[in-house]
């Protein structure tokens, strides 16, 4: 359970911080990359720094990296000081004892595998038979045993990621730190290395945190997610918090797909529920909801729901009477994407693919106000 | 083939090898005018060796070859007409589109090198940009464009000496997810407006099933099956098939006879626990005793917290989670029943926790049993 305030910093209850970052700001001449950022993350937890290029992820993870001088804030890891402009202190990189993986797997074209995952250690002067067995225990632990004693030439991108996440963990470092490392496989393979990837991470147990502009990477993997927009915190949570409720339009439109509309809070009928008016281009109606926070009556908010949360019926069932036109409707399979005009709005809505919609039909949108939720502009 | 399908685009017993590996056996297709017909298959099944030898960038060495009528390349006869004598427009995975150029200019290319007059050119190529939506951009530089703005260039490239048809060739798979799902739609409407007949390759079975009006499923150089996204999803010929299209458990089992509409298979789950007896449908010409694949899609499937009584569901699996993986809009689960995992999607949000015991239902209506 986590408490979160209107600054988007956290405490997290019932687990003590491992990593602490307070008051992070970094600038690029007049440019504030990261700009006040506080987090902690337990023992043990994978966190994802979420957000689109420029939102200061990936200047946050190479902070914590020490890769960057910091202008303001500090950052400790189970009580060691990495970094503390207020005392003037700073850990060199290599002696904050982090695994990395990055996006280019950065391993040696001319080693075998074991060789490059033995590097690590035999630069930290283990003895031989130490190393070996360490080597032999995490490349089994990646599904690499095999290959050991393959050139990393031989390996395919999926391979050399796995490789370069053993060299990354065979050392047992106090913190791994991920830069978009899915990112240059394809689909398939990505979709089964984030399942990967968190098995791995959540076995080794070691505490982690993830750069991603992906949002679904993020919802696969993470204990909790950070998203971020312009240096600083939108919004932090678990993946189902931050799914099903956004606390802005940024964070709801970044996350999966929504239908978001305009609207005014037209009143507060119970502590956290409501009516909120919207309108499109001559249309309006009053819908009742769940007020997100910070959302109160007469303020203006934004409706988010999600396609899957709308139905499309011939028939009008109950509720407030939002009928549109089919325009579109495209299988895919499972369900069927179908886009009904109302006024001016497109709603997506997911609709199954018994229901046989057709576009040019007029039908009913019913929405459940329980996943209707009313958030800040 | 005894009778020449009639189409606009007709291949019959199209065979192209490389060396000794035969990349495209004996495919026929009719591909129907303004119709939209994607090559779906993995890399390797012979989609783009299809598409290459209508293009005529491949000489086929068997079959024939027809657009609108017309014979453009005949194996037997040695008969081969150039890619520009063919009147198709292409449409690329790398938009090589001119950066050093306007978006006018881009389009207009084309036209200058096949010496176009001054007004003609003008005239085509004002109006391919209007048909995919750039009118307005027609003095932009290609560099100042968004990534779906270079897919509408490369679009309106393909179709501005109008074409009798578009063959594109995994044009969306260089886009980021977001803009690549947005450009199938886009795309599907222009094709639509335009009307033009469109062949796509692709081996995105989600981009497939979006966009074709029949999808043709390869794999190994052959055709698989044929039919609309609907057909193909929800009765797949084979067990390629169901796996290639979306995701199914394929459960392998043992036909054990017709009941009424449907079937029963009897599928084992390891030492010492019953097999399971399942109702299903399909299973056409299988005889009982033989090898089966009964398929179900994770969407398909009900999981039960408790053992569900009165009414019993027809088709119920006790079994025990593995693992869950939270997409947002839907909950993966993988449940281990016996030596099999099967695949359940839930579109709410629950709390599973691995080892947990859990109940699987399907209506006999999801379950397809299909031959090898």
């Amino acid at each position: 359970m986590t408490v979160v305030n209107a600054a988007g910093t956290v405490a997290a209850a019932g687990a003590a911080p491992y990593l602490e970052v307070r008051g992070l700001v970094k600038t690029f001449g007049a440019d504030r990359a990261v700009d006040d950022i506080s987090f902690t993350v337990p023992k043990g937890k994978f966190l994802t720094l979420l957000g689109p290029s420029g939102c200061g992820k990936t200047t946050t993870l190479m902070s914590i990296a020490g890769l960057h001088r910091l202008d303001a804030g500090d950052i400790r890891v189970g009580g060691t000081v990495f970094t503390s402009v207020a005392d003037g202190l700073f850990l060199p990189p290599e002696k904050r004892d982090i695994g990395m993986v990055f996006q280019s797997y950065a391993i040696w074209p001319h080693m075998t595998v074991a060789e490059n995952v033995a590097y690590p250690l035999a630069i930290r002067k283990l003895d031989r038979a130490e190393i070996d067995a360490r080597v032999d225990e995490v490349l089994r632990l990646v599904g690499l045993a095999a290959m050991a004693g393959k050139l990393a030439t031989q390996l395919s991108g999926g391979q050399q990621q796995r490789a370069a996440l053993a060299r990354a963990i065979v050392f047992r470092p106090r913190l791994l730190l991920f830069d978009e490392p899915l990112s240059n496989l394809d689909l398939k393979l990505r979709e089964q290395m984030r399942v990967e990837l968190k098995r791995i991470q959540r076995e080794v147990g070691i505490t982690s945190v993830y750069v991603t502009h992906d949002q679904a990477e993020a919802l696969v993997m993470s204990d909790e997610i950070i998203v971020m927009s312009k240096g600083r915190i939108e919004q932090r949570g678990g993946p189902h918090d931050i799914y099903a409720r956004p606390l802005n339009r940024y964070v709801s439109n970044f996350i999966g797909v929504a239908n978001l509309l305009e609207g005014r809070v037209a009143r507060v009928t119970a502590p956290g529920r409501g009516e909120l008016e919207i309108r499109a281009g001559g249309e309006r109606i009053q819908l009742p909801c769940r007020l997100g926070e910070g959302v109160a009556e007469g303020a203006a908010a934004v409706l988010s729901v999600r396609p899957e949360n709308v139905q499309a019926a011939r028939e009008h069932r109950s509720g407030p009477r939002l009928e549109g036109e089919v325009i579109e409707t495209i299988f895919l399979g499972n369900c069927v994407d179908c886009r009904v005009r109302w006024g001016g709005f497109e709603w997506k809505v997911l609709a199954h693919p018994r229901a046989a919609l057709r576009p040019g039909e007029r039908v009913y949108l019913h929405l459940d106000p329980e996943h209707s939720l009313a958030v800040q502009p | 083939m005894s009778e020449r399908a009639r189409g606009f685009v007709e291949l019959d017993r199209l065979t192209k090898r490389f060396g000794p590996e035969v990349a495209v056996r004996e495919l026929s297709l009719a591909v129907a005018p303004g119709e939209f017909v994607t090559l779906l298959g993995p890399s390797g099944c012979g989609k783009t060796t299809t598409l290459r030898c209508i293009a005529g960038l491949e000489r086929p060495d068997g079959g024939e070859i027809r657009i609108d009528g017309t014979l453009v390349a005949a194996a037997a006869s040695g008969l081969h007409l150039n890619p520009e004598e063919r009147n198709i427009g292409m449409v690329f995975q790398s938009y090589a589109v001119w950066p050093h150029m306007t978006v006018f200019d881009n389009v207009a290319y084309g036209l200058r090198v096949r010496r176009t007059g001054r007004s003609e050119t003008r005239r085509l190529t004002t109006r391919a940009l209007e048909l995919v939506g750039l009118g307005e951009l027609a003095e932009r530089y290609a560099t100042r464009l968004s990534g779906g703005q270079r897919q509408r260039v490369a679009l309106a490239r393909a179709i501005v000496y109008q074409p009798q048809v578009v063959l594109f060739d995994e044009p969306l798979s260089n886009l980021d997810a977001k803009l690549r799902e947005q450009m199938r739609v886009e795309l599907i409407r222009l094709q639509r407006e335009v009307g033009i007949t469109s062949i796509y390759v692709t081996h995105d079975q989600a981009e497939a099933l979006v966009m074709s009006d029949r999808v043709v499923v390869m794999d190994r150089g052959v055709i698989q099956q044929i039919g609309d996204a609907r057909t193909i999803y929800a009765r797949p010929a084979n067990a390629f098939v169901a796996n290639f299209i979306g995701v199914a458990n394929l459960l392998a089992g043992r036909f054990l006879g017709r009941n009424g509409e449907g079937c029963e298979v009897e599928v084992p789950l390891g030492e010492g626990r019953q097999p399971l007896r399942l109702h299903a449908i399909g299973g056409a010409g299988a005889v009982p005793g033989q090898r089966v694949f009964l398929s179900v899609r994770p969407e398909d499937i009900a999981l039960h917290l408790e053992r569900p009584n009165r009414p019993a569901p027809a088709n119920l699996i006790e079994g025990a989670v593995v693992d869950t993986v939270y997409l947002g809009a839907s909950l993966d689960c993988r449940v281990s029943v016996g030596s099999h995992e099967v695949g359940v999607q839930l579109n709410h949000y629950a709390q599973l926790v691995p080892g947990q015991k859990v109940f699987l239902s399907f209506p006999p209506e999801h379950g397809l049993c299909l031959t090898e």
